[in-house]
C-alpha cells in the first residue's frame, strides 16, 4: 500500500496514545506547529484498555487551554483509527491539513509577525 | 489535604501582562496531589503563558521551579539563589495560598501573584473530582454526628439538622449536593445511636475557628 | 400564659386558630402594607410576616410588625439565622418585644444560593433550634445566651416551622420533637398537599403525645394554577404536590383554576380540622391576600370567635 499523504505532517511515536501527556501538545503549539493531532486507536480497542481516551481527556483539555488564551481549539484533535487502516490514516492527514490551512499559519509560529 | 483550583489563564495573563521575566513556581504537597500545582501543572501553565505571550509577539521567560513544600520558610529558603542572580518581574506561586504569602514574607521587594484558588479542606472522591470536608473550625466534634462534620457540609452549618430542604437526601441548594444530615442520619441509624440525634444541640463555641480572629499554635515541646 | 398574645389565647380557650402571612414590599412603601394587611384584619388571629424569604431583601419583619400593630393586627414577627449572629439576634428579640411583638417565629432560613444576593456571607451563627432555646431563656430565665440577666424580661409565645415532606422522613417526628425540647409554643408546618402523608406524621406525633405538648398548625397555600402547582411540585425541596390536584385544576376553564384552588384550600381546611392533633391552621395565600376572608368563610371558620 502506497498511499500519499501530505508532506508537513510530522510524525513522532508514542507506545499508545495514552503517553500524551497536555504539556506534549502545548510544547508542539509553544514551539511553532500549527496544529497537532493525536491519532489513537478505535475506542474500545486500546490494547491497554483506556490510555486512548485518556488521551481525548487530554486533547479536550489542551483546547481548552488554547480557547481561553484565545487560539482556535480546533488546531489540536483527536482521531481514532485501527493500526489497518492505512487508507484513512492518509484521509485524516489530509483532512486535518486542510482545516489548518482553512485557519492559517498559528500566530505563535516562527512565521507570525509581530503584533 | 488543602484543595485548591487553577485560576482562569485569563486572570493570570492579566496579572502577568506588564511582565517579560517571571519565576513560577510550584509546590510538591497537597496541590500536587489534588493536581493543581505541582511539577506537571507548572509545566502546562508556563506553556500556556508563553503561548499566549508569543501569540501577541511579545514572548515571557519564565523560569520553573517546583519546591517540596511552600508553607515551611526552610523550602521558600531555596528561592533565594534564583532570586538574587536572575532580576525577575515577579514571583507566581501555584500553591495553596499560604505560598505566595511566605515567599512576600521572605523576599521583601519582590512582587508575589497567587496563580490558584486555595478552595476547601477536603479529599478526592474518585479521580478528578474532590470535596469539602472541613472548615477547620478548631473543635472537632464529628463524633457526635456519625463522624460527619455538619459544619463544613450542611450548606447552613445547621447543628440540628436536616431542614426542610432536604430531599431524596440531596441538599436544596443543588441536586449535586449530598444532604450530610442525610448521611448522619444514615450512619447513626446503623450505628445504633438515633436516639442521640433526638437531644437538642446548644450552642456552638465559635472562639477556636476563623470568628476568633487569626489562629496560632504554639507547641512549647517544638519549639527552639 | 406564656406571653398572652392573641394567638396563644385562642388556643387556651380551645378555639381552632387561623394565622395568615404576609410577604413585606422590596422597597419602602409602607403604603403597600396596609393594602395588603387590610384584607386579614379580623380574618386571623395573627399574621406571620416573613424575613427576607426566599433570601430576597424586602422591608424589616420587625418594622413591618410594628406597623401591623398599629393597624390593630397581631404580628407574628419571623426570624432567620442566615441573617444575623447571636448579637444581633438577641437585640431584635429584645427589641421586638419592647415594640410590643409577642409572637415569635424561629427558622434557620432559605440558603441565599436562590435569593436577590447570591454573593452575600451567610451568619449561621445559631439554628432554628438554638433560637427557639434562645427565646425560651430570654423569657423563662431573663438570660441571654451568656447567662447575663436582662434588665427586663421580654414575653414571646414562640413558635417555628416544621416540614412533615423533607426527607428522611422518618426523622420527621423526632425533629418535631427536639422543637418542643428546645422550648417551642406552637409549629407551623410546610404547606400540606400530600394529606395521606400529613396523616401518617400526625398520626405518629400523637402516638408520641407531641401533639399535646404544642399547638400544631397545618400549612395550607391556595394553588392558583396548574403553573404554580407545576411549580410547587418539581423546584421547591420538601414539597410534594401529587398528582389528582393538578389534574383537578387541569379540568377547570383556565379562569376557574384559581376558584378551584380556593375550593381546594377550603376542603384541605375542613380535613385537617377533623384531624386529632391539629389545633389550627396557617393560611399562606402567596401575593393572594384578599382571598383569604373567603378561604377562611368558605372552611366555616368566621367570624372569628372573642376572647379577652
Amino acid at each position: 500500500m502506497r498511499l500519499n499523504y501530505p508532506s508537513n505532517i510530522k510524525i513522532i511515536n508514542v507506545p499508545c496514545t495514552g503517553r500524551v501527556d497536555i504539556l506534549h501538545l502545548l510544547k508542539a503549539v509553544e514551539d511553532g506547529a500549527d496544529g497537532v493531532y493525536v491519532a489513537g486507536c478505535l475506542e474500545g480497542d486500546c490494547h491497554y484498555i483506556s490510555g486512548n481516551l485518556k488521551a481525548k481527556k487530554r486533547v479536550a483539555y489542551a483546547k481548552k487551554v488554547l480557547e481561553a488564551i484565545g487560539l482556535e481549539p480546533e488546531r489540536v484533535e483527536m482521531y481514532n483509527l485501527s493500526a489497518a487502516q492505512g487508507a484513512r490514516f492518509a484521509e485524516i492527514a489530509r483532512e486535518f491539513t486542510e482545516r489548518i490551512h482553512q485557519l492559517g499559519p498559528s500566530p505563535v509560529g516562527s512565521g507570525a509577525k509581530a503584533a | 489535604m488543602v484543595v485548591a483550583e487553577s485560576k482562569p489563564i485569563e486572570e493570570i495573563l492579566a496579572m502577568v501582562a506588564d511582565f517579560d521575566k517571571i519565576l513560577l513556581t510550584g509546590c510538591k504537597g497537597c496541590v500536587t496531589v489534588c493536581n493543581a500545582g505541582g511539577q506537571k501543572e507548572v509545566g502546562i501553565l508556563a506553556s500556556a503563558l508563553k503561548i499566549a505571550r508569543k501569540k501577541e509577539g511579545r514572548e515571557i521567560e519564565i523560569e520553573e521551579i517546583t519546591l517540596e513544600r511552600q508553607c515551611d520558610p526552610e523550602y521558600i529558603d531555596q528561592l533565594e539563589e534564583p532570586i538574587a542572580k536572575n532580576n525577575y518581574d515577579a514571583v507566581l506561586s501555584m500553591a495553596c495560598s499560604v505560598g505566595p504569602q511566605y515567599i512576600a514574607k521572605r523576599y521583601e521587594d519582590t512582587l508575589v501573584y497567587p496563580c490558584l484558588n486555595t478552595t476547601f479542606i477536603g479529599g478526592a472522591l474518585e479521580h478528578g473530582v474532590w470535596a469539602e470536608f472541613c472548615q477547620a473550625c478548631g473543635s472537632c466534634g464529628i463524633h457526635n454526628f456519625g463522624a460527619l462534620c455538619p459544619i463544613a457540609r450542611c450548606a447552613k452549618s445547621l447543628l440540628n439538622g436536616p431542614c426542610g430542604g432536604s430531599a431524596g437526601g440531596k441538599c436544596e441548594i443543588s441536586p449535586e449536593t449530598d444532604c450530610v444530615w442525610h448521611l448522619i442520619y444514615e450512619r447513626m441509624s446503623r450505628l445504633g445511636q438515633l436516639d442521640k440525634m433526638a437531644n437538642v444541640v446548644m450552642f456552638k463555641d465559635w472562639t477556636t475557628s476563623r470568628d476568633g480572629g487569626p489562629r496560632k499554635i504554639v507547641r512549647e515541646d517544638l519549639k527552639q | 400564659m406564656k406571653a398572652g398574645s392573641h394567638l396563644e389565647k385562642m388556643f387556651a380557650a380551645g378555639h381552632f386558630a387561623v394565622t395568615g402571612e404576609l410577604g413585606p414590599p422590596r422597597g419602602a412603601d409602607a403604603g403597600h402594607i396596609h393594602e395588603k394587611a387590610k384584607y386579614l384584619k379580623g380574618i386571623v388571629e395573627s399574621v406571620n410576616v416573613t424575613d427576607n424569604q426566599t433570601a430576597v431583601v424586602r422591608m424589616a419583619s420587625m418594622a413591618v410588625c410594628r406597623l401591623l400593630l398599629d393597624m390593630g393586627i397581631e404580628p407574628n414577627l419571623q426570624m432567620v439565622c442566615r441573617d444575623r449572629n447571636r448579637l444581633a439576634i438577641q437585640a431584635d428579640l429584645l427589641g421586638a418585644s419592647a415594640l410590643g411583638i409577642k409572637n415569635v417565629l424561629c427558622l434557620s432560613g432559605d440558603h441565599q444560593k436562590f435569593g436577590d444576593h447570591p454573593q452575600a456571607k451567610n451568619v449561621f451563627d445559631i439554628d432554628s433550634m438554638q433560637l427557639i432555646a434562645t427565646c425560651k431563656k430570654l423569657r423563662d430565665e431573663g438570660k441571654l445566651i451568656n447567662d447575663h440577666e436582662c434588665e427586663g424580661v421580654p414575653q414571646y409565645f414562640i413558635g417555628a416551622a416544621v416540614n412533615p415532606f423533607a426527607d428522611p422522613f422518618d426523622f420527621r417526628v423526632t425533629r418535631l420533637a427536639k422543637k418542643i425540647k428546645a422550648g417551642v409554643d406552637f409549629l407551623q408546618t410546610q404547606c400540606i398537599y400530600n394529606m395521606e402523608k400529613f396523616r401518617t406524621y400526625i398520626q405518629q406525633a400523637n402516638d408520641l403525645g407531641l401533639t399535646e405538648k404544642c399547638y400544631i398548625m397545618a400549612g395550607i397555600t391556595p394553588l392558583k394554577s396548574v403553573g404554580m402547582a407545576r411549580y410547587m411540585q418539581k423546584f421547591v425541596p420538601g414539597l410534594d404536590v401529587p398528582e389528582d390536584y393538578i389534574e383537578r385544576l387541569k379540568g377547570v376553564d383556565k379562569k376557574k383554576q384559581g376558584d378551584e384552588g380556593i375550593k381546594i384550600a377550603i376542603e384541605q381546611i375542613q380535613e385537617v380540622k377533623e384531624m386529632k392533633g391539629i389545633a389550627g391552621v396557617h393560611v399562606m395565600a402567596i401575593e393572594w391576600e384578599e382571598r383569604v376572608e373567603e378561604i377562611v368563610s368558605g372552611a366555616g371558620l368566621l367570624p372569628r370567635p372573642e376572647v379577652s
